[in-house]
């Protein structure tokens, strides 16, 4: 489905709004939206909240062969999808431009600034390594996608528990998480992009644009830093023409969002560990607010009472007596049998049942003679029930052969 | 069922909730018997001697006899008759195709304006936002859209747009802004004077004496969706007294 185009009033007031310093929700110029982590029950599940903007990573690793020019190192793999719960405008299955300069964007940032030690994803060297794999999924995008991906793979990382792994001479053992505590990985530092969007030929900057911003924005540059201020990967699309002055702007611009974010997701991870320890019910469910009905009222309903005993007594008496009540009711459903010990076998019963209907009349008082005989012979044994074997065919045989063991 | 249909007003019910036309009521044979005629509106419908609730929502009644279901959602769905606001999309020889937010595209021809001859074609940009109503509108044929009303005059439609703010609201706001004696029009008055479009698709445009009074009114209106009156009420007062 094609997403909503975008009228030219729209586009005429964002980019009248920006020249005033104005953004349509009231933020300033460097102001992030609302951020909030959250974790899922399992180690390595992290949600993040850019304002609407939603975003769910997951981490899971497996034991692979290493690739042949590095055999010590374990494998990385990212994976971001698009899929249209998050806009009308992605489409399922087809890798849009979007979906691949995503992907690209978060490779470069979190693989080529080398955050984890890949050598301790060694199990043995040049057979079995952990393949580490980050998965990213969009649940709502309402502009930003880039850096609420980059915010919640890395958290999820940090997150993430492997299992723990013991090696003795040849042989390799995989534990369980029940068996030994599984281990986390071991990460260096956390990359965080901050986005800008310029606008007019690069005169104004917006950090974390949001949609409608996106959609009228001239270029967008894409920094990741991380606390110790090192610059992990800058990009820059759109084809605007940046000066020297602006990047270095950006770039401290940067350094301090990258602090503040990073001092969040600390204190989000801190968070969830001590609720683990606590042995409190941590995770997705519990994060929402939960909204029960408690109570389920109705107005009080007048009732006349005046003649309730005569009433009651009169029906009472007028009633029928109640149906008896067996232990434990069967009832022969057309198409339902039932074999077991102690009960009836009802499955040749059933298929007698279907013989009479599909003969000819002829022939059918011959079938229900047998029909009944058989019943009469089911009800006289109930206690051999397990070892017998009857025999039903369709042959115009009169007797039937019951075969004892 | 009449009697039924009306204890019910005001109270939620729910797809798959029925009213039925056997009652309880005896018909006298001497008296004369009134012909109940009950019509049904948007989220209720009748299936053999039944009616049943298809949509959630609070069952409301307009005297002497309509009935419908007063529910609450975002996706619109046209309908003949109603006017809402559209985004011109394509341009193509003789007909406009317009985006309203439904399923397809409607399409607009150039005709439907107001004093528009074959010589005379109206100013008509790709982007602009154009006030219509549906001739055409349902589910097995392209929806129609036209800017002048049976007598040929434009009456408040046509293309408008400059300088002005565009954003979505649930059917639900739109439907009470645009009630006779509105609560919510009627606070929204108190505040600044503004230019207002309403379109029953859920689109609402926004023009006021400066940017941030626009601003405002949009975030306003956006956020007073979920509101009760009272809350609504407080939320203006506290916007009107902080003013700029």
């Amino acid at each position: 489905m094609k997403d909503t185009p975008l009228s030219n009033c729209e586009r005429d007031f964002l980019l009248k709004a920006i020249e005033e310093k104005k953004r349509l929700d009231g933020r300033q110029t460097y102001d992030y939206r609302k951020m909030k982590i959250r974790f899922g029950t399992d180690y390595g599940c992290c949600f993040v909240d850019l304002g609407k903007t939603k975003v769910m990573a997951q981490v899971s690793c497996e034991l692979v062969a290493p690739k042949d020019s590095r055999p010590n190192e374990g494998i990385m793999f990212f994976n971001i999808e698009l899929s249209p719960m998050a806009s009308p405008a992605f489409e399922q299955g087809r890798q849009s431009e979007l979906s691949v300069k995503l992907n690209r964007q978060l490779e470069r940032c979190l693989r080529n600034s080398k955050c984890i030690d890949t050598e301790s994803l060694c199990v043995v060297s040049g057979e079995k390594v952990w393949q580490i794999r980050v998965d990213v999924h969009m649940l709502n995008h309402d502009g930003n996608l880039m850096d609420a991906a980059s915010i919640a793979a890395i958290t999820a990382l940090c997150h993430f528990r492997r299992p723990d792994v013991g090696i003795q001479g040849e042989e390799v053992t995989v534990y369980n998480p029940e068996e030994r505590d599984p281990i986390p990985l071991s990460i260096y530092h956390m990359p965080i992009s901050v986005s800008f969007a310029f606008f007019q030929q690069g005169t104004y900057l917006l950090v974390d644009p949001c949609e409608r911003e996106e959609r009228v924005m001239d270029g967008l540059l894409m920094i990741a830093m991380n606390k110790h201020r090192e610059i992990c990967s800058i990009q820059s699309s759109g084809g605007i023409m940046l000066l020297k002055e602006q990047v270095m702007r950006c770039s401290k611009i940067a350094s301090v969002k990258v602090s503040e974010i990073t001092e969040l997701i600390s204190k989000a991870l801190e968070n969830d560990k001590k609720a683990r320890k606590a042995g409190e019910r941590c995770g997705f469910a519990e994060s929402m607010p939960q909204e029960r009905i408690t109570a389920l009222k109705t107005e009080e309903a007048s009732v006349e009472m005046t003649d309730v005993t005569e009433r009651a007594n009169d029906i009472l008496q007028n009633a029928e007596a109640p149906p008896q009540s067996v232990p434990s009711p069967v009832v022969p459903v057309p198409g339902v049998g039932q074999v077991g010990q102690g009960l009836q076998n009802t499955w040749g019963l059933q298929e007698d049942d279907e013989d009479e209907e599909e003969e000819n009349d002829n022939s059918g008082e011959e079938k229900e003679d047998r029909a009944v005989q058989m019943k009469e012979d089911k009800s006289e044994k109930p206690e051999s029930r397990g070892g017998d074997v009857v025999e039903i065919s369709d042959s115009e045989e009169e007797e039937v052969v019951i075969l004892n063991p | 069922m009449f009697s039924s249909l009306k204890s019910k007003i005001g109270q939620v019910l729910l797809p798959g909730d029925e009213f039925s036309f056997q009652t309880d009521e005896t018909i006298s044979l001497t008296g004369p018997t009134k012909q109940e005629k009950v019509v049904c509106g948007p989220g209720l419908r009748r299936s053999g001697d039944r009616l049943l609730v298809c949509k959630s929502g609070v069952l409301r009644h307009k005297a002497p006899n309509m009935f419908w279901m007063d529910s609450q959602q975002r996706r619109y769905v046209a309908v003949k008759g109603e006017a809402v606001i559209g985004i011109i999309t394509v341009k193509s020889g003789d007909v406009f195709k317009v985006d309203f937010g439904g399923s397809e595209q409607a399409s607009l021809s150039y005709l439907a304006f107001e004093g528009a001859t074959k010589r005379n074609r109206p100013n008509v940009q790709v982007g602009d936002l154009v006030f219509a109503q549906f001739v055409v509108a349902n589910k097995d044929m392209e929806p129609e859209l036209v800017c002048v009303d049976s007598s040929g005059r434009a009456n408040g439609m046509g293309v408008f747009g400059g300088g002005g703010l565009l954003f979505n609201v649930s059917l639900g706001l739109v439907r009470r802004l645009l009630a006779p004696h509105s609560d919510v029009l009627k606070d929204l008055q108190q505040l600044f004077p503004c230019e207002l479009v309403v379109g029953m698709n859920g689109r609402l445009w926004v023009k006021s004496s400066s940017l941030q009074r626009t601003l405002i009114i949009a975030n306003l209106l956006q956020s007073c969706d979920t509101m009760t009156a009272p809350q609504r009420q407080q939320l203006f007062k506290r916007v009107a007294q902080g003013a700029l």
